[in-house]
């Protein structure tokens, strides 16, 4: 019986198949044909969230325990207990209670104790106040301020320049003002740590050459070259900068700064040069490396430099064109969201400015001290000099390193106590080991100044 | 705009004198009575004690937004954009001249340095209101300031001087907070004679030879203002952020930040490598489902526990006028075992009884907060930071701190200006100058924001803080204002996208110890006409409960290597 009623079924069944109308079919099949694809494609695994109970999170929350705020630091680190200086840092300095001459302060000029920036900033201070009371942008600018920019625009002879209130802001702010994610910058490995700190900050591609390497640089433009051919969309929408130094504070050397011109229009780069250490000394009126060269100012895209050096004063300043230049005003980070540079610090460095437009003869007599002194530091058996012989800041270290980093620090503050104990100033060159990228092996460094007298030696 | 109440998972009663239990920890919020305009006395002020928290009232309220301006402010956004890209194509198709400075020739086959859409804004709103902003002073930026004219016959493009000096502008724009910005008086003449002895510059940096006696006098000074261990200084406020939070954390460790910190605060985070979530402006609950949820889940893809976690928070946000809720901050960070990084940038010297900041303010003990740091240029009229903590914290930054390695240290006349003023405040002078000026700035603070109130403007912020946003929101307002304000001899400080959410411009007002009544005042009579003149009058004393504010999502922002 129950054959029959299959077979009965079967027939009916098939019978029904070709009375169906034909759309019925064919959402049949596709329903079908559906159903074979669910049964062979892969189960797709969610990922497995753990539901914790709230007893095991909060059990969780009891158990961990955080790592200490700060490392303990030990009683003996070098950098601990800073050196005490009393009175003013200039020429005569007296530190930790002994009587020195200053050879550790950048003071290049010797401007520091100089009389006049005193009765200028006094001047100033009389007037305004110390502090400004604001950003640029909320009455905190004030006429100081925009002479100061003036007078560094003409000095330099660019169309603009604009003023920060910290030197380590300075190129710090202007690096990530113009360079975003995606930019490529090629810099050299001894920059210093503000240059790092601003790349870092502005999240773009780096690329690093040997120092004062043409060779590698040229390279790696090529390098970029080939890559910009595969993918020129991407290439047109891609800026290109090289940051270099004028005067490395880390090797005392100068830049070439006529072939990376050359390569700068050869491979549409863009220059940034930091001039913190050459402004003020290098040139025949203390325009900077660029001055040194004969280069003209327009082909450098922006120079910054801090006035910390030679101008004996605080702050920092960029300098070039107005279109490179303006944009910091509403995107550099150190001079929208910070206080302005206190109007006594700006008078004081307008007055060293005017020193230097009116004493020209200052820096040969500087290039003819650094000279003489490099010569007379070759000798010395055990201690070789790193840096060019007109860098008034150079770095003397071990001929031979003992191998081991910290006993050649121990040995350099031996020998930086001694010569302290005997009336000359000198400092261990600075550096945060860890967080340096071509860390340059310890030295002392020494800076020069104007004023030094031959009879002292 | 009305806002949908979130973050909360308890209905909210419409008692008045009720408890509002909101998760773990209370919080206490600004009710007003619905319909009655009147004065401050129809507000009723709600503080919910959790093991008596809060000792005195907490104060904050942000009114929301009228739906009817809302609207007009996107439309008046709309027509200046559509106005933007006309003149953009009529400046491309060399139809206007053209004002901005432009690429050197040689350099024209260069990748363009500027994005045209980047300076969109820039271009075509910042421009015409350009005014209200650089204006430049050459008087000392007290409570009456000289205010340098200056013209320009191209729309802002360029400016030039006219060499008129506009005299005794009452200045309400100026971080003058206890009044020390003053060229006479016993800080200027210390001052003085520093500089004479000095000089100007340093020339080296703290771990070279440019540490002086007058640097160690001073950090100790500090350290026993704030109540401290130790303290050290720095010679920039924005950059003791941006380069001492990178020393405390780096990759591994989770930054919670709180949505409205400032610039300096956010680049020390990116610098740092840590990890950066952000919770919604003072909201405790954000806050605290964040540590939960940290602790218990870990890094983000390996499950590994975090390092550290740092909260950061402000002492007063300068935009909003809000203080931060410390006594809630400190009980979740002992809850949470969490680092506190607490910036006083604004609230150092201007709140508490003593002028010691925002822990005084709310009776707290100063060796909660871990890393306390602020900046000596508002309160102090000087410049530079500091950050005070534990010994071991200081050795630490003195060792590892960029700033103390690269950095030139801060000049000497400028710290023996915060030493001067620091012992005024202190009360080490043997005056009671200090005592004085921080009781008028409260007194100050409470008459104008009371006095604003009352005319009908809506003002944002804590009762007690010395910084009063004034809601402008229309674009237009913010040039009209600033303009009308100058002309009837006040300089006001308006603040507009991108500092502020797009509709939210609006008008600040930093108010001094210098200032007199009769200059408040006459500031408030001015203040009265003008918002009488731009209709800006708009609020109807509906205050809602911060934790209603609109807010996108908590991002997560994943560092990258």
């Amino acid at each position: 019986m129950a054959t029959v009623a299959e077979q009965w079924v079967l027939v009916e069944m098939v019978q029904a198949l070709y009375e169906a109308p034909a759309y019925h079919l064919i959402l049949e099949g596709i329903l079908i044909l559906w159903i074979i694809r669910l049964l062979f494609s892969k189960t797709y695994k969610l990922q497995e969230r753990s539901d914790l109970t709230v007893k095991e999170k909060e059990e969780l929350i009891e158990e961990w325990q955080p790592e200490p705020l700060v490392p303990p630091v030990s009683k003996d680190h070098p950098a601990l207990n800073y050196n005490i200086v009393s009175g003013p840092p200039s020429h005569n300095i007296v530190v930790n209670g002994k009587e020195c001459i200053n050879f550790a302060s950048f003071n290049f000029l010797g401007l520091l104790d100089n009389p006049r920036l005193k009765a200028a900033a006094l001047a100033s201070l009389k007037k305004c106040g110390v502090g400004t009371c604001g950003p640029r942008g909320f009455y905190g600018t004030f006429d100081v301020h925009l002479d100061l920019e003036d007078r560094l625009a003409k000095f330099m002879k660019t169309e603009e320049a604009i003023i920060y209130s910290y030197g380590f802001a300075t190129i710090a702010s202007a690096i990530p003002a113009y360079s975003k994610r995606g930019d490529i910058v090629f810099v050299d490995k001894a920059a210093c740590f503000a240059i790092q700190k601003g790349l870092q900050a502005s999240r773009s591609d780096i690329k690093l050459f040997n120092h004062n390497d043409m060779d590698d640089l040229q390279r790696l433009l090529k390098e970029q070259e080939i890559e910009d051919q595969k993918n020129p969309r991407k290439a047109r929408v891609t800026r290109r900068f090289i940051v270099v130094e004028g005067l490395y504070m880390n090797t005392g050397t100068i830049c070439p700064l006529p072939e990376l011109v050359k390569l700068k229009y050869r491979y549409k780069a863009r220059i940034f040069l930091e001039e913190s250490l050459s402004f003020g000394v290098l040139g025949e009126h203390g325009r900077g490396v660029t001055e040194h060269f004969g280069i003209d100012i327009d082909d450098i895209d922006l120079i910054s430099a801090n006035m910390e050096n030679s101008l004996a004063s605080i702050g920092g300043f960029c300098c070039g064109r107005s279109f490179v230049i303006d944009h910091q005003r509403l995107s550099g980070q150190g001079y929208c969201f910070s206080a302005s540079l206190p109007p006594l610090l700006a008078a004081a460095a307008i007055e060293a400015l005017n020193i230097m437009e009116e004493n020209p003869g200052i820096f040969a007599v500087l290039k003819e001290k650094c000279k003489r002194i490099h010569k007379a530091l070759q000798g010395i058996s055990g201690l070789k000099v790193v840096g060019e012989s007109i860098s008034p800041a150079f770095h003397l270290q071990l001929e031979e390193s003992t191998g081991c980093r910290e006993r050649d620090v121990k040995l350099l503050q031996e020998i930086v106590t001694q010569c302290m104990d005997r009336g000359i100033a000198l400092t261990l060159a600075r550096y945060l080991e860890k967080e340096e990228k071509y860390l340059p092996p310890p030295s002392i460094v020494q800076d020069l100044q104007n004023k030094i007298k031959w009879w002292q030696w | 705009m009305r806002t949908e109440p979130g973050g909360c998972c308890c209905r909210r009663p419409v008692r008045a004198n009720d408890c509002v239990a909101n998760g773990e920890v209370r919080n206490g919020y600004v009710r007003s009575s619905a319909a009655t305009a009147a004065a401050a006395a129809s507000q009723i002020h709600h503080v919910t004690q959790n093991g008596g928290l809060y000792k005195r009232p907490f104060n904050e309220g942000f009114e929301e937004t009228p739906m009817l301006v809302a609207v007009l402010t996107y439309v008046g956004y709309g027509v200046l954009t559509l106005f933007g890209y006309l003149r953009d194509f009529l400046r491309h198709w060399r139809i206007e001249k053209c004002h901005h400075a432009t690429e050197r020739e040689e350099q024209k086959d260069f990748v363009s340095l500027y994005q045209d859409f980047e300076n969109f804004y820039t271009r075509n709103l910042y421009m015409r209101i350009r005014d209200n902003w650089n204006r430049p002073i050459c008087s000392v930026p007290g409570a009456r300031v000289d205010i340098m004219e200056r013209q320009s016959h191209d729309y802002n493009w360029s400016f030039k001087y006219t060499g008129n000096v506009i005299k005794d502008v009452i200045n309400m724009g100026s971080y003058n907070y206890l009044g020390f910005a003053r060229n006479t008086g016993p800080c200027q003449e210390a001052a003085a004679k520093v500089l004479e002895e000095y000089g100007v510059g340093v020339c080296s940096t703290r771990q070279e030879i440019g540490n002086l006696d007058k640097h160690e006098e001073l950090e100790k000074l500090v350290a026993s203002f704030l109540g401290v261990e130790a303290a050290m200084t720095y010679g920039m406020g924005f950059a003791t952020n941006s380069m001492n939070i990178p020393a405390l954390v780096s990759k591994g460790c989770l930054i919670l930040s709180d949505e409205l910190n400032h610039a300096s605060l956010v680049l020390g985070a990116r610098l740092s490598g840590a990890t950066i979530r952000v919770f919604k402006h003072n909201n405790m609950q954000s806050l605290e489902k964040l540590l939960k949820d940290a602790i218990v889940y870990g890094q983000p893809r390996t499950r590994r526990p975090w390092k550290k976690i740092l909260i950061l928070v402000e002492g007063i946000y300068s935009m909003e006028g809000s203080i931060v809720r410390l006594p809630e901050v400190i009980a979740l960070k002992k809850k949470y075992k969490a680092y506190l990084y607490l910036d006083e940038a604004h609230s150092i010297g201007a709140l508490g009884p003593t002028g010691r900041g925002v822990v005084d303010y709310f009776g707290l003990d100063p060796e909660d907060v871990d890393i306390m740091m602020g900046t000596f240029t508002k309160s102090f009229g000087a410049s530079g930071g500091y950050i005070g903590g534990k010994k071991e914290l200081i050795d630490y930054l003195r060792t590892h701190s960029h700033s103390a390695v690269y950095a030139t240290s801060p000049s000497p006349p400028v710290v023996e200006q915060i030493v001067t003023s620091m012992k005024c405040i202190m009360g080490q002078d043997g005056t009671t100058l200090g005592k004085e000026c921080i009781q008028q700035l409260a007194e100050n603070v409470r008459y104008f924001r009371r006095r604003l109130k009352n005319m009908g403007f809506i003002i944002y912020g804590n009762e007690d803080s010395p910084v009063v946003p004034l809601m402008l929101y229309m674009p237009a307002k913010i040039g009209a204002f600033g303009r009308e304000m100058l002309k009837r001899n006040i300089g006001v400080v308006v603040v507009g996208f991108p500092a502020t959410p797009i509709i939210e411009s609006r008008a600040r007002f930093c108010l001094s110890a210098a200032h007199t009544k009769e200059m408040l005042d006459t500031a408030l009579k001015e203040i009265d006409e003008v918002g009488d003149l731009l209709h800006l009058k708009y609020s109807r004393h509906r205050s809602v409960p911060l934790l209603d504010r609109p807010f996108d999502e908590t991002t997560y922002e994943e560092t990258e290597d």
